[in-house]
Formats: structure tokens, C-alpha cells, sequence
């Protein structure tokens, strides 16, 4: 497969130096791949939500549903049991899907639903101007908290693993390598992923030296043990200077939720009108 | 012998009043007769009163009246209450043991505790008892009774028989109801008629968050769903409800939600998301007395301009109201269908009223339901997902669709859609989305669909204004007072010349809803015509017959 005929016409405005891009061409690698694997390209749907990590889907030529601000989760749930065959990969920020969205979020988890999420987290609203968002550090200088932010961050990890999301990891936009595979696993495992990648926003909150000096990819072993998960994901709690593990931090097979609508296929070509007389009797004496 | 008769049950909540009435329903059902429901009940779970008054006439009926024939009490608080509504103010069959009155007390006392003492049967049996009273009262014979309550009561039904038994043993006949020659026909609620309705209609799809009065949509629905094929999810609020039935419908599969006003608003982003990226969706909005939380299990017709102006931006749309169970059951079918020719929403305006109240309905009544032609893309040049055409209407290809990239968005977009700012495009997509799609729209629903509906004396110069739930009432009034009876059905785009039509010869027009503004009044002011008299009522309770009877008299 040629990837530069996942390219569109839209004029790219992400700033330059913006974790996006790293993101964007995993991404058409993935999908390189996901394709030689076997799945045909018009089985990949993306969801976005609104943000700069949303402009994604006008970027890549693929089937896309570019969804509302921290809606992308519900959408990507519709299409999913709709049609268990699709590939259902969701793009979203911190703002969108830890903030605004966070209870389908949470819910998506809970179900166990077989769709990914790519968390474009760069810890700041940037398409907003700069204001703080539900990971970023005490302290945090935005426009809407001009004395730093009072506000402790989620760890989105921990609350992911213990939601019920059956595959949970972290990654940096700086290093494709790590995040094309973590974002592959994601894809192919089969249950509700999510991949909270540091992506870093040149304009209002670079990070990338930070990231660079405390980053390390974690070893992966007994990844389906819970409270092992939760130890990894305490490590780090988004806040503090230590070191940042990279990596899977959780990994299970479990049963998922679109797969209990399956056996309803079969019914659909019933004659509808023959079916409505027939339950009409059970209301009459 | 009579052909009509009124009955109140009443109790506290959580005596099984409802499924009580249904029984009675039922029995009356079977022998002939055409039934309504209407179902009073407060926002708890137990205590509190709640009752509920069938109405059964050897015609269609869809409207209760104040005055009753016969009382069954529960507890004294319905006594107390309702006593004073009966024709023969002796007609009650009260539980002896429970309610103490006068040793010359005229109703029919029935020492229940004792009687499921007798038979060792458990306290959930008492109904079963007043069930078999009720029918030695009404002259309905004991085989009626018997299958009745075996179809209706299947658990226990031995022990439940003879408790009924018992009962009818202790009751003396006061009024004698007649067995009709006529078919016995299937008694269901609104919402039981507007699900069957999607079903026929095509839907593949149904979300929902429980809320009254649309929850009963959610569980009927949920129960067809292994039967159908249908995929019914119950998700986290309301917002994940619309956002994943556009989800469905981006695959290409019919979905529709259901809700009432508070869970609406919360819906409304999804609405104007539907109305941009042209995703056809299904909106139930069932009314109940607003604002806010209100009178959460009470009626009213409140969301009318709210249904026609929700969620920002500009963008076509189809908004209906039913007014009784066929109208609920085509009008189901019918939204389906114009939301997905046209790729817009449809809302469907219901009320507490018509959503819960429990009717006989006739499928044979229902208007002939013709189905449009999908418009899908012939596959000859780049699928394009908001392509321009004469009547705004772009051809659907969904997911997974080979050689075509299905792109739908929130963003003002181009054909393909991609994202875009360009003023030139955004021009034209609006006049795509709100100014041509609209005008096909209305001139479609004027041609193909009784938008407005005329009844009683067509001749009439007075006419009685109505929508939704009130059309069965002033309906029977109508008939009575030999006067035109006008219902809007589509409310929108507002079918302005079936309307104009329906006016003609009219002199005096008389508005009624369930508003303080008179909503549907206000609306024909902006097209132009103008109404004489309103009889409006804003306390939660459905009109009664008698009530804009005497309303009438006094205008």
C-alpha cells in the first residue's frame, strides 16, 4: 500500500514542532499495516472530537466522522455495535475526552467496547488559547488561571485501568517507533484501548526537554495483573518531577460489549409487518 | 343494560393499581368494547395516591370523563377524593377491613383479609379479589373473568382464581353491562403504538436514558429487541444516547432516541450535529409539566416552539405530533422515513398523556404508509458525502463501502467533507442544509401526507383548534356541538396551505392546549391567521371531557 494516498487536500495548520504530526504518521503506518493484515481500508473508521487534535481526520484519507467537543466516545460506541466488523479508532484530547467527555470515557471502559482511543494529550486547551486541562500540573499558568491552577491533575492512567479498559499505555510524540507499536497493539487487541500519548504543544506548553530527560520504556511483563497495573501507573502522577514510564501498562482479554448484539443480525430480515400483527395478539384477549 | 361505563380504581402506589386497570381494561376489552386509560400517579414509589380511570364505549373513545360509575377503593383516601364523582353515589366496592364507614355504609364492602386468610393466599392478592367483585358489579360473567385474569395473571393463577372467586361470590350486581357484537381489539399504550410503529417503520436501532414519560418506548422496545433484530441500549445520559444513535446512523442503520424535555436539552448539541454533517435521527420528546423538573409524571403541551427552534444554527427539520395510538403508530413509521430521504432529524412530540395512557387500538385504522425510495450513491464518480444537487438531498453510501471515503463533520465542510471556512461554500451548504432540503420538504409533506386534519361538522364556522394529545377530546366534543375540529399534525415546516384549506368558512376559531400561552396559537399568528377564543389548562392533568364541555358553554 502506497501511504501518500492517505494524503487529502487540506491545508495542514498545525504549528510547526506540534506532536501532532508525529501522531498523523504513526497513524498511516498503522494502517499500512493494519491493511496487510488483512483488514480492508473501508473497514477503518476515525472519530475525532473538536481541538487540534481533531484536524486529524481532515488530514488523512480514510472514512471519518469528525464529532463534537468530548462527544467522540458515544460516536465511536454507535458505529462499533452498528457494525462489529469496523475498525473503530478514536482521536481526542485531554480536554476533550479527560474533561468535557469524561464520563463516556469512563463508561466506554465500563462496557469493555472494542473500540481504541488515542489521547492526544498535551496537557493545555491549545485551539482555546492556552488554558489548563484536567492533566496539567498544579501551578499551571493559563489565561483562565493567571495565579497557576489550584487543581490537582487526573492520572489518567490509573483511572482508565480501574474504569475496566482492557488495554492501557502511554507513549510520547517524540519517538515514532513506541508509538507506532503501541498504537497497533491497541488497535489488535480486541476490547475497549487506550493510549494517553504526551504530545506535546510547541506554542503553549512545550514540554518536550521535560519529557525527554524523565522518559523510560517499561519492561512488560504479568501485564493482565491489576494491581501490578496500578502500582506501573501510580508512578507517575502527572504532577510531580519523577521519572515517566512509557509503555503497556495493562493488558487483558475479557469478554466485550458489542459482541452481545451479534446474534441479533440474524433477525433483521424478518417480515416486520407480519411480526407486528403477531405481537399486537398478545395485547387483545 | 349500558354501552358505556367509567371506572376509577384507587390506592396508594405500589398497590398495583396500574396493572389492576389493565385487568379491567382487558375485561371489558374482550367482550366488545373500546377502551381508555387514563393513569394518575405521583413521582414515588410507594404511598402517595394513585388512580386510574377506564373508559370503555361500544365506540372509539380517547378521553376520560369526571363522572364515574363505579369506585373501587383501596384505601380510604380514594373514597374521600372520589366519592363525590360517582353517578350513583352508593356504586363502590371498597376493602371492608381496611376502610371503616358507617354500619349503613350503601357500598359494597369486601372483607379481603379475611378472604386471603381463608385461602392462605399472600397479601399481592387482594386485587384478584376486587377484580372478581368488580365483575359480579358490572354483570360481567364469571368465564370472562376466569380467562381474563388467566392471561392477565398467569403466576399463581389457581390460588389468584379462587380469590377472585370469592370476591365476585361477595359482590351484588349493580350495573349490567352489555356483551358487544363486535372484535375484541389489542389495548396498548402510546408508546407501545409509536415502537410497533418504528418497527414497521424500518428502525434497526434505539437508545435511551429513562426518563418519564419515554421510558415505556425504552422498555418495550428493549423487550422487542431479540425478536427484531433491534439494537436497544440503554447508555449513560442523554447526550451519549443521540451521539451514538448518529454513530448507528452513520453506518447506515435507523435509529431513533427517546426522552422528555430535561433530557432533550441535553441533546441538543447531537440535534444541531445532526442538522450540519446530515445525519438523519429520531427524537421522541415526551412532554410532561415543565419547567425544569416540574411534575415529572404530569402532563402538558409545552415543547412546541421548543421542538421547532432547539439546538443552534439553522438547519431543516420535521417535527409531528401524534393524537392518538394509530396516529403514534403511522407517525412512527412516517418520521423514520422523511428523516432518512432527507437526512435531517424528526422529533416526535408526545405527552405523558398519549406516552402512558392505554388505548384499543385499531392497526386497521392506520392511514396506508408508503415508504420513499433511499437515494444512494450510483458508484460512477468519487463519492462526494455532501454533494450538491437540485433539492439538497446528497446520495448515502455507508461504512464499509469499497472505492468510496464516507467523511461526515461537525465544521462547515466542502462536498467531501473536509473541513473548510471558505464563505463561498459555507454559503452554499447552508442554503443546502436549511433553505433548499426545507422547501422540497414542505412541498413533499403537503402532497403526500394529511398534514392537517378535519373533523365533526366540516361545514361548521366554528372550529376547534388543536394538536397532539387533545385531538380524541375536542374530537368527541366536536361531534357532540356539530363543530369543525382542526388538528395540526406536522407542525413543521408548517403546512401552510393544508391549513388555509381546513380554515375555509371558518369564522370563530377556538385554540385548546395544555399551555399558559397557547403555543400552537402563537404559531399560526406567524403565518398569518388568528384565533378567536383559547381554552388553555396548565395544572399537570390531561382536559376531561365534561371540563371543556362546560368550558365551551360559558365562551
Amino acid at each position: 500500500m502506497d501511504i501518500t494516498k492517505l494524503n487529502t487536500n487540506a491545508k495542514n495548520t498545525w504549528c510547526t514542532g506540534c506532536g501532532n504530526f508525529a501522531i498523523l504518521n504513526a497513524l498511516k503506518l498503522v494502517v499500512k499495516e493494519i491493511v496487510s493484515k488483512g483488514t480492508p481500508i473501508e473497514n477503518i473508521v476515525l472519530v475525532s472530537g473538536i481541538g487540534c487534535h481533531a484536524k486529524i481526520v481532515d488530514y488523512i484519507n480514510l472514512n471519518s466522522f469528525y464529532s463534537l467537543h468530548g462527544r467522540v466516545v458515544p460516536v465511536a460506541q454507535g458505529i462499533k455495535i452498528a457494525n462489529p466488523s469496523l475498525k473503530v479508532i478514536g482521536f481526542s484530547g485531554d480536554g476533550d475526552s479527560y474533561g468535557e467527555g469524561l464520563e463516556h470515557l469512563l463508561f466506554a471502559a465500563k462496557r469493555n467496547i472494542d473500540i481504541t482511543m488515542i489521547i492526544h494529550n498535551n496537557r493545555v486547551y491549545g485551539l482555546t488559547t492556552g488554558q489548563f486541562t484536567p492533566t496539567s500540573p498544579v501551578g499551571y499558568k493559563g489565561r483562565s488561571t493567571p495565579y497557576g491552577n489550584k487543581e490537582k491533575p487526573f492520572n489518567p492512567i490509573e483511572l482508565m485501568i480501574a474504569a475496566g479498559a482492557t488495554f492501557v499505555a502511554r507513549t510520547f510524540s517524540h519517538g515514532i517507533d513506541l508509538l507506532k507499536r503501541i498504537m497497533l497493539e491497541a488497535i489488535m487487541h480486541k476490547g475497549f484501548s487506550i493510549v494517553d500519548v504526551l504530545q506535546v504543544c510547541v506554542t503553549f506548553f512545550n514540554m518536550y526537554e521535560y519529557y525527554d530527560k524523565r522518559v523510560y520504556i517499561m519492561e512488560e511483563n504479568n501485564l493482565d495483573d491489576f494491581d501490578i497495573a496500578m502500582k506501573k501507573a501510580r508512578e507517575w502522577d502527572y504532577n510531580s518531577d519523577t521519572k515517566i514510564p512509557l509503555g503497556i501498562f495493562y493488558k487483558k482479554e475479557e469478554p466485550t460489549f458489542e459482541e452481545s448484539f451479534i446474534s441479533y443480525e440474524s433477525k433483521k430480515f424478518v417480515d416486520r409487518e407480519l411480526k407486528v400483527k403477531e405481537i399486537l395478539k398478545k395485547y387483545s384477549i | 343494560m349500558v354501552k358505556e361505563i367509567s371506572i376509577l380504581i384507587g390506592g396508594k402506589a405500589g398497590d398495583g393499581i396500574d396493572k389492576a386497570s389493565i385487568v379491567i381494561a382487558q375485561m371489558l376489552s374482550s367482550i366488545g368494547y373500546r377502551i381508555f386509560v387514563h393513569r394518575d400517579y405521583p413521582s414515588l414509589i410507594r404511598g402517595g395516591h394513585t388512580f386510574s380511570i377506564i373508559r370503555a364505549s361500544d365506540i372509539k373513545i380517547y378521553a376520560h370523563k369526571e363522572e364515574i360509575d363505579i369506585l373501587i377503593a383501596l384505601n380510604a383516601e380514594t373514597l374521600d377524593k372520589h366519592r363525590k364523582t360517582l353517578k350513583n353515589k352508593c356504586f363502590y366496592i371498597y376493602d371492608s377491613e381496611q376502610i371503616k364507614m358507617h354500619a349503613d355504609a350503601c357500598g359494597t364492602g369486601i372483607p379481603i383479609n379475611s378472604i386471603l386468610k381463608e385461602e392462605n393466599a399472600p397479601e399481592l392478592m387482594k386485587n384478584s379479589c376486587l377484580l372478581g367483585a368488580f365483575g359480579k358489579a358490572t354483570g360481567i360473567s364469571w368465564d370472562i373473568i376466569e380467562k381474563t385474569l388467566k392471561i392477565t395473571i398467569p403466576k399463581e393463577i389457581d390460588l389468584n382464581l379462587k380469590v377472585a372467586k370469592k370476591g365476585y361470590e361477595y359482590a351484588k350486581e349493580l350495573i349490567s353491562i352489555e356483551k358487544l357484537q363486535q372484535n375484541s381489539l389489542p389495548v396498548l399504550t402510546g408508546n407501545e403504538a409509536l415502537g410497533l410503529g418504528f418497527v414497521a417503520g424500518g428502525l434497526d436501532a434505539y437508545v435511551g436514558y429513562p426518563m418519564t414519560p419515554s421510558s415505556g418506548l425504552l422498555h418495550f422496545l428493549a423487550g422487542l429487541a431479540k425478536q427484531f433484530g433491534l439494537q436497544v441500549i440503554h447508555a449513560e445520559n442523554e447526550i451519549s444516547v443521540i451521539m451514538m444513535a448518529l454513530g448507528f446512523a452513520y453506518t447506515g442503520k435507523k435509529s431513533a432516541v427517546g426522552t422528555s424535555g430535561g433530557g432533550f436539552c441535553l441533546m441538543n448539541e447531537g440535534l444541531s450535529l445532526s442538522g450540519m454533517a446530515e445525519i438523519p435521527v429520531v427524537i421522541v420528546l415526551g412532554q410532561r409539566t415543565g419547567p425544569s423538573t416540574g411534575l415529572p409524571t404530569y402532563t402538558g403541551q409545552t415543547e412546541l416552539f421548543y421542538a421547532i427552534h432547539s439546538g443552534h444554527g439553522e438547519f431543516t427539520r420535521f417535527v409531528v405530533s401524534p393524537g392518538d395510538c394509530e396516529q403514534a403508530y403511522y407517525l412512527g413509521a412516517i418520521s423514520v422515513d422523511i428523516a432518512w430521504k432527507y437526512q435531517i432529524p424528526s422529533i416526535i412530540l408526545t405527552d405523558k398523556s398519549i406516552a402512558e395512557n392505554v388505548y384499543s387500538f385499531n392497526l386497521d385504522e392506520v392511514d396506508q404508509i408508503n415508504f420513499s425510495q433511499p437515494i444512494v450513491w450510483n458508484g460512477d464518480e468519487p463519492f462526494k458525502r455532501y454533494k450538491y444537487t437540485e433539492n439538497g438531498i446528497s446520495p448515502m453510501c455507508f461504512v464499509p463501502k469499497k472505492e468510496a471515503i464516507i467523511k461526515v463533520n461537525s465544521y462547515e465542510h466542502d462536498e467531501y467533507g473536509i473541513t473548510t471556512e471558505n464563505p463561498v461554500i459555507t454559503k452554499s451548504m447552508q442554503e443546502k442544509r436549511v433553505l433548499i432540503k426545507e422547501k422540497f420538504l414542505l412541498k413533499e409533506i403537503e402532497n403526500r401526507f394529511e398534514c392537517v386534519k378535519v373533523y365533526g361538522n366540516k361545514n361548521s364556522e366554528t372550529a376547534i383548534l388543536c394538536w397532539g394529545s387533545n385531538m380524541p377530546v375536542c374530537v368527541e366534543l366536536g361531534k357532540k356541538y356539530n363543530l369543525k375540529v382542526i388538528q395540526v399534525v406536522v407542525l413543521h415546516p408548517f403546512p401552510v396551505n393544508q391549513f388555509r384549506k381546513a380554515l375555509e368558512g371558518v369564522k370563530r376559531l377556538i385554540d385548546i392546549e395544555n399551555n399558559a400561552t397557547g403555543q400552537l396559537g402563537n404559531l399560526i399568528k406567524s403565518y398569518g391567521f388568528s384565533i378567536n377564543d383559547k381554552i388553555l389548562k396548565y395544572d399537570g392533568r390531561p382536559f376531561s371531557v365534561d371540563e371543556i364541555e362546560n368550558k365551551l358553554k360559558v365562551l
